[in-house]
């Protein structure tokens, strides 16, 4: 079974691939055997000074998440996904739900092998 | 005595102040650089650097053959400084604030005690005046844990001598800004008579009033832009303690790192009178403690 996580400006699968994993508005958590759907708002990492990334990650980790996809993810954030083995497919931003995913399951994303935005944390 | 030099935009004459202020001041007197993230009082007090130390902050280091994974201590941080993903413990120390919660919380005692290098203290002599300042570590993202190492010192130097301190304080009205004049008995709001310079004079007037501190306040560049800080202040019953003039002659001083007070005898007794002012606002109100941000 295979879940994935996509980043996600609201809970459909016609509403856009959010750009910012962080700070995204939401994950939309498909189950890509049955392809049931699940919303999981991020609004409590949205108003993070800071650790938006690491929060994020660990709400996708306790969905059971084994990808994330996204557009652009930060350093720490990164770093806990790795940690737990999820994998990063990025650069998706522009997309829609649904065609992130039909690109991910004709198998055109890579696993990304390392962060593509520097750290947005500080002040 | 401690009297903060702070303003809201930078750049209005918060340095030029505390210099001019240290050099007329008379008695026992530190100044203290606590725009850590861009110290420059040196370059007009040109102190001799007696002394120089790291200063740290303890970020937990966790053994993870004791961690069970537990959360306490990741639901405790509030900067995901610490965060248990599945079966594993991160830390990312970079994020740690110092507060020592995960610490206290752990019940498998499986953290210890690593640093985080914050920045470098320096003190020294310029003159009569004592000299303290810090400097924050390049890449670190955080000043007041630093400010308030400089803070200490700055304790015990006045513990030891006594006399006063005078703060140059970092612009803005965050906390940094906040955490510089928390401690001090009066605080200056330096800043210009522009657009630009009154509101974000403004925005500090709104930070820092709360703090229920004697507030003074210094036009820098008088003679520019309009009346608005004027009669802000007249409108509050801010006290306008002294105006340094728009002057050609005081910018291209500044450029060569001179003291603005050295200038004129002018310039020197306008000095004068602010320090005297400073003292008599430190009187009139008793000091009353603030609640620690």
């Amino acid at each position: 079974m295979t879940m994935i996580a996509i980043t996600s400006t609201g809970p459909s699968l016609d509403d856009q691939v959010d750009p910012r994993f962080g700070r995204a508005a939401g994950f939309l958590i498909v189950d890509l055997e049955t392809m049931d759907t699940r919303y999981i708002d991020n609004g409590q990492s949205q108003v993070m000074a800071q650790g938006a990334g690491i929060q994020a990650a660990q709400l996708v980790a306790r969905a059971g998440a084994g990808w994330v996809l996204t557009g652009f993810v930060g350093p720490k954030a990164f770093k806990a996904l790795s940690a737990t083995g999820i994998k990063v497919g990025q650069n998706l931003e522009g997309l829609t739900i649904r065609q992130a995913l039909k690109r991910f399951k004709s198998g055109g994303i890579e696993v990304a092998s390392g962060a593509n935005r520097a750290g947005r944390g500080g002040r | 005595m401690i009297a903060a030099v702070a303003s809201g935009k930078g750049g209005t004459g918060k340095t030029t102040v505390t210099a001019s202020l240290a050099t007329v001041w008379g008695g026992p007197l530190v100044a203290v650089d606590l725009d850590v993230e861009e110290p420059n009082l040196h370059l007009f007090l040109r102190p001799t650097i007696e002394g120089r130390e790291k200063a740290h902050l303890t970020v937990p280091v966790v053994d993870e053959a004791r961690c069970n994974c537990c959360r306490a201590c990741a639901d405790l941080c509030q900067f995901a400084a610490i965060s248990v993903m599945g079966s594993v413990i991160l830390t990312f120390p970079e994020m740690c604030h110092g507060c020592g919660g995960c610490f206290a919380v752990c019940p498998e005692k499986a953290l210890s005690c690593g640093q985080r290098e914050l920045g470098e203290i320096s003190w020294g002599r310029s003159g009569p005046v004592d000299f303290l300042s810090g400097r924050l570590r390049v890449g670190e993202a955080m000043s007041p844990p630093l400010m308030r190492r400089v803070k200490g010192r700055l304790q015990q130097m006045l513990g030891s001598v006594g006399g006063d301190a005078i703060i140059d304080a970092p612009p803005g009205v965050s906390c940094p800004a906040v955490n510089a004049v928390l401690d001090s008995d009066v605080i200056l709001l330096v800043t210009e008579p522009t657009p630009f310079g009154f509101y974000d004079f403004r925005l500090a007037w709104q930070a820092f009033a709360p703090l229920g501190k004697p507030l003074g306040v210094v036009v820098n560049r008088a003679g520019l832009g309009h009346d608005a800080v004027y009669r802000f202040c007249r409108d509050q019953g801010l006290p306008l303690l002294a105006e340094i003039p728009y002057d050609r002659d005081i910018a291209a001083a500044y450029a060569r790192g001179r003291i603005v007070a050295d200038l004129s005898p002018e310039l020197r007794e306008t000095f004068l009178s602010l320090r005297g002012k400073i003292g008599d606002l430190a009187r009139q109100c008793r000091p009353r403690k603030a609640v620690h941000a």
